[in-house]
């Protein structure tokens, strides 16, 4: 019953931060530039505002999220059992994580696949930013309108394809009697058919292609508002290309490639399809896990646990490397 | 250590455009040398291309007497100083100035020591350490001279560095841009379209115009002895009188203008029956009548009061008035306005060019 009180708790505490907030202009009221909350929109409007604001952070964000929060501490009952005697607050879930069901050892099956997408997603956004970065610096410096027209219509046109059967094309493309494995043995190059998708090449490829615009609009953004003359005094002071997009055009797009590449790694990691669809048999996606336990084993518990587990791990990841290339939260938004 | 640059008939084209038409000079080491002219003249594209960033379509640029094809910017001993001044936004003073070092990887104790004797030299002694948006318009202007000279080139190009600072600012920076020319001693080639910056400055100033060098002389014989009509209209104020030649004898001729006949200096060698333009500054022209063939009248329609000197505007041939300055203390009564007033002028002031393509007002 405990956990019903913190979800019913917490809606007033949300009202009163509002409050206090109300309070903190109203605090404000003697400083004679300053126009109070109320006195900005009038009473009536300022307090639908709130109310509006504050329904919709409730319902639409804050409650949902809390519900699978507390439903993440809960212990796996068939449906007769809840809010039965057995209906406790528990981590349970959460060392399941950890711990193998027999009890003894590690639970390597999760924690692997958990590692592995943590991993790979890594991997995709370097790949990414790889593929992106050349692409955006010419497309914002470099090219001339009408080839970055081109470029874009090229980019986006494919998007409109659904996402199932762009994978799925790839797989045909990538699988043993596909286009290209045909195509290496047809010249010569291998005798037997390459095992792209069992190697995850599959899997790289259509997560990196996914997001491919994610990634290049940051970076295409923040390459193309940096002064031509710059990379043109580095290159007049004696820079070799190299350097000046070491000293100059990365420095300078700091942001964008934080924006970027944060956004990848975070949809990489959360991606459900295309690691279904393109990963190899043996591959084992963390969202596959979770997507299995709510929608297979009907243990919203667990899956509840897992999903924050993944979150965390990628909000700390992420907040490690802004913190490592010293960008703040707020840049990366800009 | 400066070097002379030599553009050996050079001609860039964009296309259809020809954006520099086979120019050719020679610019001496250690010259600080203009060159003139207004936007779309060309002028930006000749420092581009002595810096690298452009090839000539034709032509060669030899700097200290070295072939220059084929060796990009970064190889050149040239500096280069942006309109926009392009420093480096997120870097500090003393990491601009030394930035060239950095490249050729030169170690931090040397970097900082030079950085220290830059500062020393535009004056701004003990700030490197600060961020570019802490610095003024003119700081700025000085850091990134310093960063120029930092790689020691043999020749210093500015592109209007000076386009963006107010006035007041304008003319300091001149002055100091003239003393560090000298201290340093290196070639500087200074882009303009201010006549003021490059008559006081230079030492050679080039006059461009669409692409074409009009006139490479020094400063005192563009404004005296203006090669063109374009010259003679673009620097300086000048009033133009169009006309046909009537007689030229010896060095000077007479045309045959709406204002009459009206003498002047014949340096060009017109003959009779040429279309030509008299050239008459508003100084040289006085209020009182002289001599029949340099003597005009026409309507005043305005005049200008400036403290040190008065502008008096009369009625032309065509939409540019006529200007007469007069000095404060040279006696003459200024006319009523709408009065009719008579002009004279010294024949050996008047300069009769063949008819030619002027400055835009």
């Amino acid at each position: 019953m405990s956990s019903r009180l913190v979800v019913i708790a917490i809606p007033f505490v949300v009202i009163a931060i509002f409050w206090l907030m109300a309070r903190y202009e109203a605090s404000r009221r003697h400083d004679p530039t300053h126009k109070g909350y109320f006195e900005r929109n009038g009473m009536v409007l300022g307090i639908a505002f709130i109310a509006l604001v504050a329904l919709w952070a409730l319902f639409l964000v804050v409650l949902p999220y809390l519900y699978m929060v507390v439903e993440s501490f809960h212990p796996t009952l068939r449906p007769v059992e809840r809010g039965g005697p057995k209906d406790v607050l528990t981590i349970a879930q959460y060392q399941s994580f950890f711990m193998a069901p027999t009890g003894d050892g590690w639970n390597t099956t999760h924690m692997g696949a958990f590692l592995f997408s943590i991993i790979a997603s890594i991997a995709v956004t370097a790949l990414n930013f790889a593929i992106c970065y050349p692409l955006a610096f010419y497309m914002a410096q470099s090219g001339t309108p009408q080839k970055v027209r081109l470029i874009l219509l090229a980019l986006i046109v494919p998007y409109w394809v659904n996402e199932i059967l762009r994978a799925f094309s790839l797989r045909l493309l990538l699988a043993s009697k596909g286009l290209i494995n045909q195509l290496l043995m047809g010249s010569g190059l291998t005798d037997a058919p390459v095992d792209f998708l069992g190697i995850n090449v599959g899997l790289y490829v259509g997560l990196s292609y996914a997001y491919l615009l994610v990634m290049i609009f940051p970076l295409y953004n923040a390459i193309e508002s940096l002064d031509k003359n710059q990379i043109e005094a580095a290159r007049d002071l004696g820079a070799p290309w190299w350097r000046i997009h070491k000293d100059i055009v990365i420095p300078y797009a700091k942001p964008g490639i934080a924006s970027g590449c944060t956004m990848v790694f975070m949809l990489a990691a959360g991606s459900l399809a295309a690691p279904q669809f393109l990963g190899g048999p043996r591959t084992l996606w963390f969202t596959s896990v979770i997507y299995n336990f709510f929608f297979q084993a009907f243990n919203w518990a667990r899956g509840a646990a897992y999903a924050f587990l993944l979150l965390a791990a990628c909000i700390l990841f992420v907040m490690l490397m802004l913190r490592l290339f010293k960008v703040s939260l707020g840049e990366t938004i800009k | 250590m400066s070097a002379g640059v030599e553009l050996d008939h050079i001609t860039v084209r964009f296309g259809d455009f020809t954006a520099v038409d086979n120019a050719a000079l020679d610019i001496k080491g250690g010259e600080f040398f203009s060159f003139l002219g207004p936007s779309g003249c060309g002028k930006t594209t000749i420092l581009r291309t002595v810096s690298g960033f452009l090839e000539p379509s034709e032509g060669t640029v030899r700097i200290g007497g070295k072939d220059m094809r084929g060796i990009g910017p970064n190889r050149r001993p040239t500096a280069l100083i942006f309109q926009n001044l392009a420093l480096f936004p997120l870097m500090s003073v003393a990491e601009n100035i030394t930035y060239g070092l950095r490249v050729q990887g030169v170690d931090k104790a040397t970097r900082m020591r030079k950085a220290d004797e830059l500062l020393q030299l535009i004056a701004l002694p003990g700030q490197g350490g600060k961020q570019m948006s802490e610095l003024s318009g003119g700081q700025k202007q000085r850091v990134a001279i310093a960063r120029a000279l930092c790689v020691q080139p043999q020749v210093l190009l500015l592109d209007e560095p000076l386009s963006a600072l107010d006035l007041k600012l304008r003319q300091h920076m001149r002055n100091e841009l003239r003393t560090i020319q000298r201290m340093v001693g290196i070639t500087f080639i200074y882009i303009t379209h201010d006549q003021g910056e490059a008559l006081t400055m230079s030492d050679r100033i080039a006059v461009m115009s669409d692409g074409v060098i009009q006139q490479v002389a020094d400063g005192k014989t563009i404004y005296d002895e203006p090669a063109t009509a374009f010259v003679a209209s673009f620097v300086g104020e000048n009033n133009p009188f169009a006309g046909t030649v009537k007689e030229a004898n010896g060095s000077f001729a007479l045309l045959d203008t709406r204002f009459g006949k009206l003498r002047g200096r014949n340096p060009r060698g017109l003959k009779a029956g040429d279309k030509a333009i008299l050239f008459v500054r508003p100084e040289s022209a006085q209020l009182t009548p002289g001599a029949a063939d340099t003597t005009f009248t026409s309507k005043v329609k305005s005049v200008a009061f400036e403290g040190n000197m008065t502008h008096v505007f009369l009625e032309g041939a065509g939409k540019k008035d006529i200007t007469v300055t007069v000095g404060r203390h040279n006696g003459a009564a200024i006319p009523e306005q709408g009065s009719v007033a008579t002009v004279s002028y010294d024949a050996e002031l008047g300069l009769a060019l063949p008819e030619g393509k002027m400055a835009r007002e």
